[in-house]
């Protein structure tokens, strides 16, 4: 009866031969094409470089009045926008304005490519019922398995510093904003649809004169917590190098740095904070058609 | 009679995955009941044969469930139907290609919705230039014929609002200047007074009716509600279970229902002002006043009553003479014909 005390499992040396032979074909893969990627990576890697340095060359006090500038734009509300100033003059004075500028850089990259990739996807999703079928698997993948899993092959490849860093925060980032695309565009009223139909819409005119416009609500939904997840990824994406507020972090759990682990995580919420209040005001507002009245 | 603009010729529409190998049992007699029981599926239509003439009102009257939407949206093709024919000024709307499709519905049909279909994040213009927009119309041209719409369903001064800013009866006036504005012969309209209160409705079926004076378009209206028909009606088909049961104009419908459901539809009208005399007509001719072949009996009657031998002639609306009208028949007009002897009820 051993057999049932046990569970029948792969002998340990094939097992190992498994592992060894995927892990070699991979890293000889990986060795064979790694230059080939990179390259291909490279044009981002430059962008970030330069984004990164151009924030840190501006004089501090262009920075602020953009950013209080982008965030009245956004929010159209006095509060938040000196909100997020005094925020920055904090951070900055407490010596985490160069920090700040890099994750900022990142975060901005990182949504950017988000969101170039992820609305396309979602519009995919949202005509196609079997590429829906086809993604929501892989979205489910992406959110739930551990991130240092899928940051090894990305390490493997890419090496450690900022473009594999990129990668990872995107990977975890992406899957909100091409869902809430999916779902968004599903959700535009189906009277609405037929009535532009009934006068000869076509798809591409039906796509971006009513259901993307209808759609964005959802749309901008995904984009805010596409901001919040690249955020919560920048302490995770400093272990592989990416510099910015994260990396403090990071030294200050491995060397039992209270205050300087506090200091930075603080200046990270400020941030998503921020970015949260704003792109939420900015959302909001694209639907004030909906509130009648009030519109004017 | 003026000249088919539309024709259906047995059209059937069964829903269900498997439609098609329906067709031929439902043509040998399935019924509705028994195809949804013993295969799952659902016969929309069945076997509709209708002429609809040009530049007329022609209202499809039935309750809900009786197939009347699905029926309007198969002449724009919003549903394919199963099987049947469909011609349009004599070209085949069902053999189109989507292309063709798509430019016989931007020039041929505008359709007004009963839940309106406004865009909500557009304004009123821009709602009422939608159709000339995707047509490709440059822009001064649609911003002046929307422009125009607009004042002509009375919404003049609203154009930058946004439809969640109007109430109904003016977000349906703007549906309906949206189906106005791309100049469209055939205009189809889904119940589209359906959600409106009672004063409102009747004052959109004023506004139809008057820009139907000028525009002479071939309407195709859609109602479950039998006041509504017979007001605006040219001819009116009723249909039930998918099934046309009764087409004619509103004085056929009324004084010879097909029948019971018919009978029991129209027991609650008031005849007085919906029978004209031209209905009660005998041959012969009268002196004394004249009244008009589409006076309503109400009027009719007080003339009568007047009249010494309590007869009227009637004239057609040039003024010749094509008959008379007696005051017992008006009377007994005005008394609905008892149901029939054998009770036996429609289901």
């Amino acid at each position: 009866m051993d057999w049932l005390a046990e569970f029948p499992s792969l002998g340990k040396r094939d097992l190992r031969d498994l592992k060894k032979g995927i892990d070699g074909s991979f890293r000889e893969w990986s060795r064979s094409n790694g230059d080939a990627i990179e390259a291909f990576f490279d044009p981002l890697y430059f962008f970030l470089v330069w984004l990164e340095k151009l924030l840190i060359a501006t004089p501090w006090p262009i920075i602020l009045i953009i950013v209080a500038g982008l965030a009245y734009l956004g929010s159209r509300s006095w509060k938040l926008a000196l909100g997020s100033v005094v925020s920055f003059m904090l951070i900055g004075y407490f010596g985490m304005w160069k920090d700040m500028m890099a994750t900022i850089s990142l975060i901005s990259v990182s949504t950017l490519i988000c969101i170039a990739v992820g609305i396309p996807i979602g519009i995919l999703m949202s005509r196609y019922d079997r590429v829906q079928s086809a993604i929501t698997p892989i979205l489910d993948l992406m959110q739930t398995i551990p991130i240092f899993v899928y940051l090894l092959p990305v390490v493997m490849l890419l090496g450690i510093g900022r473009v594999p860093g990129l990668i990872a925060v995107c990977v975890y980032a992406i899957p909100p904003i091409i869902r809430l695309t999916n779902l968004g565009i599903r959700l535009v009223d189906k009277e609405i649809l037929e009535a532009a139909d009934a006068f000869g819409s076509s798809y591409r005119q039906k796509l971006f004169s009513v259901q993307i416009p209808l759609a964005l609500p959802n749309i901008f939904a995904g984009v805010n917590q596409t901001i919040m997840m690249a955020l919560a990824m920048v302490v995770i994406a400093s272990m592989i190098g990416v510099k910015g507020l994260g990396m403090p972090v990071l030294q200050a759990v491995q060397n039992q740095y209270l205050t300087l682990g506090l200091m930075n995580g603080l200046a990270i919420v400020a941030l998503a904070i921020i970015f949260d209040r704003v792109s939420q005001r900015y959302g909001q507002r694209l639907q004030a058609h909906r509130y009648g009245k009030e519109h004017e | 009679m003026s000249k088919t603009k539309l024709k259906i010729e047995n059209l059937y529409k069964i829903f269900g995955p498997r439609g098609k190998s329906f067709i031929d049992p439902v043509k040998n007699g399935m019924s509705k009941q028994e195809l949804l029981d013993n295969h799952s599926h659902v016969l929309g239509l069945n076997n509709i044969n209708l002429d609809i003439p040009e530049q007329r009102i022609q209202v499809i009257m039935g309750l809900s469930g009786s197939g009347k939407s699905t029926l309007i949206r198969h002449i724009n093709r919003l549903i394919e139907p199963t099987a049947g024919a469909i011609t349009v000024d004599d070209e085949d709307i069902l053999s189109m290609s989507q292309l063709q499709l798509r430019e016989f519905r931007r020039k041929k049909t505008s359709m007004v919705f009963q839940k309106f279909a406004l865009l909500p994040h557009k304004t009123v213009a821009q709602n009422v230039a939608y159709g000339l927009t995707i047509q490709g119309e440059q822009e001064s041209i649609a911003k002046e014929k929307s422009h125009k719409w607009i004042e002509s369903v009375g919404l003049s001064g609203f154009e930058e609002r946004y439809p969640a800013q109007l109430s109904g009866g003016m977000q349906q006036r703007v549906g309906l200047a949206r189906a106005l504005a791309t100049d469209a012969p055939i205009l189809l309209m889904d119940e589209a007074f359906s959600a409106l209160d009672p004063l409102i409705r009747t004052d959109m079926q004023n506004i139809l009716l008057e820009l139907q004076k000028d525009l002479h378009k071939t309407i195709i209206f859609i109602t479950h509600d039998l006041d509504e028909a017979l007001r605006i009606g040219d001819n009116i088909a009723i249909l039930r279970d998918g099934k046309i049961i009764q087409k004619g104009d509103p004085q056929q419908i009324i004084m010879k229902p097909a029948d019971d459901y018919i009978s029991d539809f129209i027991k609650d009208i008031n005849r007085g002002k919906v029978i004209e005399v031209k209905s009660i007509m005998q041959k012969g001719s009268s002196k004394g006043t004249s009244l008009d072949s589409s006076c309503s009996l109400e009027d009719a009657l007080k003339v009568l009553n007047n009249e010494k031998n309590n007869e009227c002639s009637v004239v057609d609306n040039k003024g010749k003479k094509i008959g008379k009208v007696t005051l017992d028949a008006a009377i007994g007009a005005l008394f609905r014909e008892k149901a029939s002897r054998n009770k036996e009820k429609y289901k």
